[in-house]
């Protein structure tokens, strides 16, 4: 993360321009609003205090802006935005590193609940499709000791983190809507089909993928490694998958 | 599969919550899991450290014997045993069983899972996934759960929020009303049984480690209709998190896990750079205070000592902060045992702790309370249990590090067989049924509506504010009877002026206002248990600490607390601790554990 020079003096007023829309019926407006600056401000902060006293920098009362936010420490991915111009989480969005006026937009890939609330179940749809969890017996008690390599693992770990916020939709070119299942299924496909059990069910996974609007659908951008805010080698991961696809395409038809 | 047509109702779909999701779907039954926020953003994601299970591979003699014995004596004694003995034994299988759901646990050379140290024991214990183990083990389970919801037997309802239960003329739960965030429509669903699995109530402090959806808000509202609340008063402040604006962000204990130090310059005022301040001239005070444990005594022991330490002028700066320091250990090994940990301080601090010391301060992190259950996590309302944070079992007067969350795994393991043998057993309402439904509906919509319509000039806002200031200031770390009695009063006067606030949304669509609200209201009569349990408990033990009376008193207070709601206040009585397992001795941290055992 690339942090912007500080100013030497800081701004006394943090100035806010905010993409709102009242309704999924309604047209999208931009309101501005002005909040006196403090340091170590984030963007939930700011929010919180327009929040409290919902008056734009008119100095006309109006609705309060509405987004969501929960754990605040950038892990549970609830809070993404589009935070001048890009997509990432409020939380961690420091005004110190923003350039004024700092411009908030929803998401724009995901159906527009309000305000600054996007719709990002068809994400967890995605997973469902691509079968990502590793198919085991039961929860009973089991002795088992699978043994890994901790550099698997490693690699493993990195795809785990994926906090399913959207970033890397958001920036995918290929991705409109709800068709392409995008960068992070892709990554939940790698970080199971590495896993000893949940190699089990590899065929299913990659039978998953090379469905239409499955891995074929990546154009190749690499914006998604840009913007996934948890660094997951996602391009890796597509790569990895195509591969893995190829072969077992090559194999099918070998067989068959 | 035989199900009768059984329905389990789940609220909060954390690691407690989907354990029970997990283990009913796998026994065939119908399960309605309801979640503020879609479940895999709920707030296990911030467990950060790892989890508990005695396995004993390190060749160091540690037992399941042993890891209970921590915990009820970590504890001080106010745990019910046979529970935290049951969760101690189950806590191995816990561990293998994610391991085979896919969580990648960090391995040994040989490939096997590898484990590291924790506070108050002196074995390695924990298991871990890098630093953010709680995330990797909710989205196993929250993938084991995706799987039953795509074979249709668990329906999520995300995004969704109960108000309360729905109780029959007997005081027999029969299910919930929830309400729908974007709509604000009220819903009521019938369930043979509900689990309650809603994690903690940190925001009844303003500001602390947890979620921003961690109000304890549908907990309250089962108190209010007559669950019993246990143990209120017992509040971990955990000694090391990162003061933000927006919440207290939290710096794990696998850093000290993993041989950070907690120092302060030895010279009151020294406000030289931390690299430029000579060995000699720090003061290790954990080390020196308690030599035996160090730096991983338990959280209310660090925290209070920290807070000493500040309170002494003695602080970085002067100010209410010192160092965690992690800069003498090789900069690979931190980023592969501790990297998501150190990104979070670089983040939203600004340094990087590989080269910096830390700089942190004691925050509101985990409540020992909860709703009172038995051994098989019933609450005393038939039909009702509880599990995870919400309940007040195991960590008696303060939780160990690395045990919440396989005592979250465990309660939902334990809750779900109890709630389907409960279900089986039961005899349905039948043509009474809709009756109590509409009237529990009603009233729920009324007190939206009245909510929704007065208008007046207080801010729900700012009550909130000055709440969580009170209780931070007040009802933490150290406590003393006159600001007890003095916060209660505030309290009072918050609940008169909450009669006069208005919701300052005229676009109830997806408005974020009355939920506010609503979680405000049910906040406020918490807080309230929590505070007057500290009131009327006249003695130190565990986390919570009062100076006009330092010492634990087994003879008057060695019983847990409980707390019922009436319409004036929340009236206390006080249960006997099962201690039938391990007699009762001095917490004493200064020295190792068989001293303390032979005394």
């Amino acid at each position: 993360m690339s942090a912007h020079p500080r100013t030497t003096t800081p701004p006394k007023t943090v100035e806010i321009h905010i993409r709102r829309r009242a309704n999924p019926d309604s047209p999208q407006y931009w309101e501005q609003f002005e909040i006196p600056y403090r340091p170590n401000l984030n963007i939930i902060s700011c929010l919180m205090e327009i929040q409290k006293n919902p008056v734009n920098k008119a100095g006309e009362r109006t609705t309060p802006p509405v987004w969501h936010m929960n754990c605040l420490e950038q892990v549970c991915g609830i809070c993404t935005m589009i935070i001048n111009g890009r997509a990432r989480q409020s939380c961690s969005a420091l005004v110190d590193n923003l350039e004024q006026p700092i411009r908030l937009e929803p998401m724009s890939k995901f159906p527009n609940v309000r305000d600054l609330i996007v719709d990002r179940s068809q994400m967890f749809d995605h997973l469902k499709r691509v079968d990502a969890m590793v198919e085991f017996d039961g929860t009973y008690h089991l002795v088992t000791r699978p043994r890994m390599i901790q550099d698997d693992v490693q690699e493993r770990y990195a795809y785990s983190r994926c906090m399913t916020c959207g970033c890397c939709l958001e920036a995918c070119p290929q991705y409109e809507g709800d068709h392409y299942i995008g960068p992070q299924a892709i990554a939940q496909v790698r970080l199971f089909n590495m896993h000893p059990s949940g190699a089990m069910n590899r065929t299913d996974r990659l039978e998953g993928i090379m469905q239409e609007d499955g891995i074929t659908n990546c154009g190749n951008a690499q914006n998604c490694v840009k913007a996934c805010p948890m660094n997951i080698p996602l391009t890796r991961a597509i790569y990895e998958e195509n591969r893995e696809t190829v072969l077992h395409g090559l194999l099918g038809w070998l067989k068959g | 599969m035989a199900s009768n047509g059984m329905k389990i109702a789940i609220v909060g779909g954390g690691l407690a919550g989907l354990a029970a999701a997990m283990k009913i779907a796998e026994a065939g039954h119908a399960v309605d899991l309801f979640s503020v926020v879609p479940v895999k953003r709920s707030h296990s994601v911030c467990a950060q450290g790892a989890i508990n299970g005695a396995v004993n591979t390190k060749g160091e003699g540690d037992s399941t014997w042993e890891h209970f014995d921590d915990t009820v004596y970590g504890g001080d004694f106010l745990a019910d045993q046979p529970p935290a003995k049951a969760m101690c034994e189950m806590a191995p299988s816990i561990i293998y069983l994610f391991d085979r759901m896919g969580v990648p646990f960090s391995r040994t050379n040989e490939g096997l899972l590898d484990f590291r140290r924790f506070g108050g024991t002196k074995h390695h214990r924990t298991a871990f996934a890098g630093a953010s183990t709680g995330q990797q083990l909710l989205y196993a389970l929250d993938e084991q759960v995706r799987r039953f919801e795509v074979q249709g037997k668990v329906r999520k309802f995300e995004h969704w929020e109960m108000m309360s239960l729905v109780l029959d003329d007997h005081q027999v739960c029969r299910g919930l009303i929830a309400m729908d965030l974007q709509t604000l429509e009220l819903k009521a669903f019938p369930a043979d049984a509900v689990i309650m699995a809603t994690g903690g109530p940190g925001l009844i402090f303003g500001k602390s480690t947890n979620s921003m959806v961690c109000t304890g808000s549908a907990v309250s509202a089962c108190y209010q209709q007559g669950a019993r609340y246990a143990n209120g008063e017992f509040i971990q402040v955990h000694p090391t998190s990162i003061p933000g604006e927006d919440k207290l962000r939290l710096m794990s204990e696998s850093a000290r896990g993993e041989g950070g130090r907690v120092w302060v310059p030895r010279n009151k005022g020294d406000v030289r750079p931390p690299s430029s301040i000579p060995e000699k001239e720090r003061l290790y005070f954990l080390e020196e205070q308690y030599p035996a444990y160090g730096n991983l005594v338990p959280r209310d022991i660090a925290t209070r000592a920290i807070f000493q330490v500040c309170l002494e002028g003695m602080g970085i700066g002067g100010q209410n902060q010192v160092y965690l320091d992690l800069t003498h250990i090789p900069a690979e090994t931190l980023d592969r045992k501790l990297g998501a940990i150190l990104e979070i301080y670089e983040m939203f601090v600004g340094d990087d702790p590989r080269h910096v010391p830390m700089r942190i301060f004691p925050g509101v992190h985990y409540s020992m309370g909860g709703l009172w259950v038995d051994y098989n996590q019933r609450t005393n309302i038939p039909g009702l249990l509880a599990a995870g944070e919400c309940d007040f079992s195991i960590h008696g007067a303060n939780r160990l590090g690395a045990n919440s969350l396989v005592s979250c795994v465990y309660g939902g393991f334990i809750a779900a067989p109890a709630a389907i043998e409960y279900a089986k057993n039961l005899q349905r309402n039948g043509a009474d049924g809709s009756r109590i439904y509409d009237q529990e509906l009603k009233l729920q919509q009324e007190i939206n509506d009245k909510l929704i319509k007065q208008s007046g000039d207080e801010n729900q806002y700012v009550l909130h504010q000055e709440m969580g200031k009170w209780m931070t200031d007040n009802v933490t770390v150290v406590r003393y009877n006159d600001r007890l009695k003095e916060t209660d009063k505030k309290l009072l006067e918050l609940m008169d002026r909450y009669k006069r606030i208005s919701i300052n949304d005229s676009n109830l669509w997806a408005t974020m206002a009355l939920p506010h609200a609503r979680h405000l209201a049910n906040m406020l009569e918490l807080a309230r248990v929590i505070t007057l349990g500290a009131l009327n408990r006249n003695e130190s033990r565990g986390a919570h600490f009062k100076p006009e009376f330092p010492d634990r008193d087994d003879e008057n207070f060695l019983k847990t607390t409980i707390a019922e709601y009436s319409g004036e206040g929340p009236v206390f009585s006080y249960l006997p601790v099962d201690i039938s397992l391990i007699k009762p001795r001095k917490r004493d941290y200064s020295k190792g554990k068989t001293e303390t055992a032979k005394v």
